[in-house]
């Protein structure tokens, strides 16, 4: 049942995506911005914390979970420094990501070949 | 001719997009990516015996493993043009956009190319994420208190 609840999930935020990329003027580039800080914001009243419980992985996978992630590591540490713990754990839950992109992509753009 | 005219004929000729084809793509191929990061956190918490929220961290690398490599060997590219946001708005957009600024300025070499122009197309993405978690979070402290 969880696999039918991500694949409705992530699906309806990707059709989102593709509705305002059609109807619009803005770039992918803009569409994936607008959806992290709308995950952000959806982490304000933990109501992002409910789709990740009904959709699972399904609502792990887009990019407005970045935001989501971004909001849960600064209050992990929040809790325990008080307001400047905003600036020590914000990234604490989305590092993996990031450091992937990273490694993965400056290890295999030297070996690779640009294909145009 | 008229500005007005102009730009009429230019509406006249341009290809239309086929918005439904394409939303219904985008949805079909979001989903199964979403399908597929779930079946990925049950994989690994059963083989490797993790809790789901370690999973669903090995199930992010996973996914920004396969988005860089497939767009190295130019097969993501093909992907993106046929399922658009299907595949740009789960975190394998965030590693071909990655992937692809650093395959392109890689002949400017090492410092000036790859490393200055790596976050060209994703750093939006971090920077408005921080700075609106910034501000998110602060609105959370005042409001629900941590």
């Amino acid at each position: 049942m969880i696999y039918l609840n991500s694949f409705i999930f992530c699906g309806l935020v990707c059709l989102i995506g593709q509705i305002i990329l059609d109807n619009t003027k803005l770039t992918p580039g803009h569409i994936t911005t607008i959806f992290v800080v709308v995950g952000a914001f959806l982490d304000v009243f933990n109501i992002y914390d409910k789709f990740v419980l009904w959709a699972g992985g399904g609502a792990l996978v887009p990019i407005t979970s970045f935001g989501h992630l971004l909001i849960h590591g600064a209050m992990d540490t929040v809790n325990n420094f008080g307001v400047m713990g905003l600036f020590m754990g914000m990234f604490d839950l989305t590092s993996s990501g990031i450091v992937a992109a990273i490694v993965f992509s400056f290890i295999l753009s030297l070996i690779f070949e640009p294909k145009d | 001719m008229e500005k007005s005219e102009y730009k009429q004929m230019v509406d006249k000729y341009t290809p239309k997009e086929p918005r439904l084809r394409n939303a219904v793509i985008a949805f079909l191929i979001g989903g199964l990516m979403g399908m597929l990061g779930n079946f990925l956190i049950d994989i690994y918490s059963y083989y490797f015996d993790l809790s789901s929220k370690d999973a669903s961290v090995f199930m992010i690398i996973t996914l920004v493993f396969l988005g860089c490599f497939l767009t190295c060997l130019g097969f993501f590219d093909k992907c993106v043009g046929f399922a658009k946001c299907g595949l740009i708005v789960p975190i394998t957009g965030f590693a071909h956009a990655m992937m692809s600024a650093a395959l392109e300025y890689r002949k400017e070499g090492l410092v000036t190319g790859i490393g200055a122009n790596m976050f060209k197309l994703a750093g939006s993405v971090i920077i408005f994420g921080v700075v609106s978690a910034y501000f998110f979070g602060l609105l959370r402290i005042l409001v629900v208190g941590a």
